[in-house]
């Protein structure tokens, strides 16, 4: 489904993404794990054919993004880490821009925003704005308006980060009704226990470089559960760098 | 070309913009106020209203018949307001502001004038106290006082007490001196000013009939005056229409506040940016053109309701009338559309934080609106700045109204303004395209 060759990426002198590689499956699961600053955004930015590599490459469905970009982001949903929301406007009216933007009709598009609203359980609220929502129903929201044009990949960069335990756990249950439906999944979180409950992989990513790249079984047997991982390969140094 | 996502991100600005009703209210009335203030004190919308006389301060400290017949022609101008104040008081008055200038008559101006007028020695001096901020009223205030000076002295000079004695001792003057054809003339001229005023007093019979002995006293009075009188006609789109000063406060209000919302629009596009919807709309099969053409043309709906809101206002409530050609003011309106939305462009392009961008935007605005006519006619500039004023787009997007509307001009007249609003267009969209980041 999704493979990433050699991705390389350089801000000034800093090597953000520094040639990495690996496969993701139709239907699968993976999670990028990783400290602040280990290049997971600049990678899913470059996926998600946001940002140019400067090396590299990015296949999907064995076509090169660099060769037919626009077609294959319509294959791809982003939820972006920053809410991708007009606060200002209602769910509704920020859904129908975002399936505007895939070049859905307003009979189609209607139906699919019906659908995602459904899925994220905001029915009630789509004639709301949005600035009127809790934290957690924005961010479900937020992963909403990646569904509308079905994509096949969807790219989630820390769908769960800044809300409560309650809506942390609807947001998993909407992910883990979509790996059901078969849509594969490339998810980035600081939260560990997230990527044992729904990933089928996980890539573990420091300074730009894949340091493990295992199924969360494998790291289960071998270092007690996926943090202790996590803390063995990056280190227990303090990453107080943001990521470009 | 996507025209599907053009449509959505069209429809989505014009949502933003009418979801803050509040913005938009504001964005369409305080034009329409301020246009309606500017347009009040420039005229209104009749010549019959107030036009506003200059307030000036007469000080007579001579009480001659000279100085009193000057200071009633003042007085009765229907330019000014005069007050007669003592020096002091004047002197107050002007420097706070109440006057614009004082004339002051010294003591001895009646006859020393009467004198110096043949002889052009001993000129006495009439101080003028003036408020260096009206120039312009000053200025006024000199050529009338100059105008009103020469009736009455020439007056007074041929046929007034002070200027029988001044021909009389100019005559004897001029008897003790060698005589020389100039002075033959001189006395030749003199003597028979001395021999009108003579036959003036012998034919000015005993009142028997109290307004054929004014007249007579009135006839007998001659000096110079202005050998011509003006009439005054304001040229506008027709004869009979009156103008109407709202037309042009109002242009000058739409093209100002219009290109606001085109800085709103650039300051839209740079929060975007900084957010994570940029990521949205980056993620998405959207191109570069694709998204600043969309931009744009939502701006320029935008800038076009609210221009259109606005003289909707100017027409209904202050009587503005498309005098000239619709075609021309559409051209004009349309262009100044246009130039708004690259304008708003460019400026997204240039800035790199909203707030600093919206601060330097601003007083660019200002500046051009100020500078192009758009809150003062231009015409009241020093000439180098209207020359400057040319060379600005805001100029030519308010001639250009103002030609469709009050002056009444052809659309032949709105060519040239549209031309220039589109090359400025072109060149803000040239600009934009060049600087504008599309890749991270």
């Amino acid at each position: 489904m999704l493979q990433v060759d050699r991705l390389f990426k350089r801000y000034g002198e800093r090597v953000a993404v520094n040639a990495i590689s690996f496969k993701v499956a139709q239907g699968e699961t993976v999670g990028l794990l990783g400290p602040n600053g280990a290049g997971k955004t600049t990678a899913i930015a470059m996926i998600s054919g946001i940002s140019r590599p400067d090396g590299g490459e990015v296949r999907l469905g064995g076509v090169s993004l660099a060769q037919d970009t626009n077609a294959l982001k319509r294959r791809v949903g982003l939820v972006p880490q920053d809410l991708a929301l007009y606060e200002e406007l209602t769910a509704w009216a920020n859904l129908q821009l975002f399936g505007g933007l895939y070049g859905l009709g307003a009979a189609e598009l209607q139906h699919r925003a019906k659908a995602a609203l459904a899925l994220v359980g905001l029915t009630e609220r789509g004639a709301d704005r949005v600035k009127t929502f809790s934290g957690g129903m924005k961010r479900r929201l937020n992963i909403a308006g990646a569904l509308l044009h079905d994509p096949d990949l969807i790219l989630l960069d820390e769908p769960t980060v800044g809300i409560d335990p309650q809506s942390r756990n609807a947001i998993f249950e909407n992910l883990e009704e979509l790996k059901s439906r078969g849509k594969t999944l490339l998810y980035t979180t600081h939260y560990m226990e997230e990527a044992e409950r729904l990933c089928d992989r996980v890539l573990i990513l420091d300074h730009g470089q894949i340091l493990a790249n295992e199924t969360v079984a494998h790291f289960k047997q071998h270092y007690t559960n996926l943090e202790a991982a996590f803390m063995q390969l990056t280190g227990r140094a303090l990453r107080d760098t943001a990521e470009s | 070309m996507n025209t599907v996502a053009i449509r959505a991100l069209i429809r989505n600005d014009l949502r933003l913009y009418f979801t803050d009703r509040r913005a938009v209210l504001v964005g369409v009335l305080v034009p329409i106020l301020i246009a309606a203030f500017f347009g009040r004190i420039f005229g209104g919308g009749d010549q019959g209203g107030d036009q506003g006389k200059i307030p000036i301060a007469v000080v007579d400290e001579d009480q001659s018949s000279v100085s009193r017949a000057i200071s009633a022609d003042l007085a009765s101008d229907p330019l000014l307001q005069v007050s007669r104040l003592g020096r002091l008081a004047a002197r107050e008055q002007v420097k706070s502001g109440k006057q614009n200038a004082a004339a002051v008559f010294p003591k001895g101006f009646g006859a020393q004038t009467t004198k110096s007028l043949f002889t052009g020695a001993n000129k006495p001096q009439v101080e003028l106290l003036v408020d260096p901020s009206q120039s312009t009223g000053a200025r006024v205030i000199q050529g009338l006082l100059a105008q009103y000076s020469m009736q009455e002295i020439s007056k007074e000079a041929f046929s007034g007490a002070y200027g029988r004695k001044a021909i009389d001792s100019y005559l004897q003057q001029l008897d003790a001196l060698e005589q020389t054809p100039l002075r033959a003339d001189l006395r030749a001229l003199l003597s028979a000013a001395r021999r009108l005023n003579v036959q003036a007093d012998s034919d000015a019979a005993p009142a028997g009939n109290s307004g054929a002995s004014a007249q007579r006293t009135q006839e007998r009075q001659f000096g110079l005056s202005i050998p011509y009188t003006v009439a005054s006609t304001p040229v506008t789109a027709r004869d009979s229409t009156p103008y109407n000063s709202y037309a042009h406060s109002f242009a000058g209000m739409a093209v100002q506040f219009t290109l606001f919302a085109g800085i709103d629009a650039g300051v839209l596009l740079l929060l975007t940016r900084q957010r994570g919807i940029w990521q949205r709309l980056r993620s998405a099969p959207l191109s570069r053109s694709d998204f600043m053409l969309a931009r744009a043309l939502a701006t320029t709906l935008i800038s076009l309701f609210q221009i259109s809101t606005i003289y909707l206002a100017a027409m209904l409530v202050f009587k503005v009338r498309i005098e000239g050609s619709w075609g021309g003011f559409i051209a004009v309106g349309i262009s100044f559309c246009l130039l708004n939305a690259a304008f708003g462009l460019m400026l997204a392009t240039l800035g790199r934080s909203a707030p600093t961008m919206r601060g330097f935007a601003m007083m660019a605005t200002l500046l051009l609106v100020m500078v192009g006519g758009a809150w003062v006619p231009a015409f009241i500039f020093p000439s180098w700045m209207q020359n400057a004023s040319r060379y600005l787009p805001t100029r030519w997007a308010v001639d250009g109204l103002d030609g469709a509307t009050w002056r009444g001009l052809p659309f032949s007249a709105a060519v040239l303004p549209t031309l220039v609003l589109v090359g400025s267009a072109a060149i803000c969209l040239l600009v934009a395209i060049w600087r504008f980041r599309w890749e991270e």
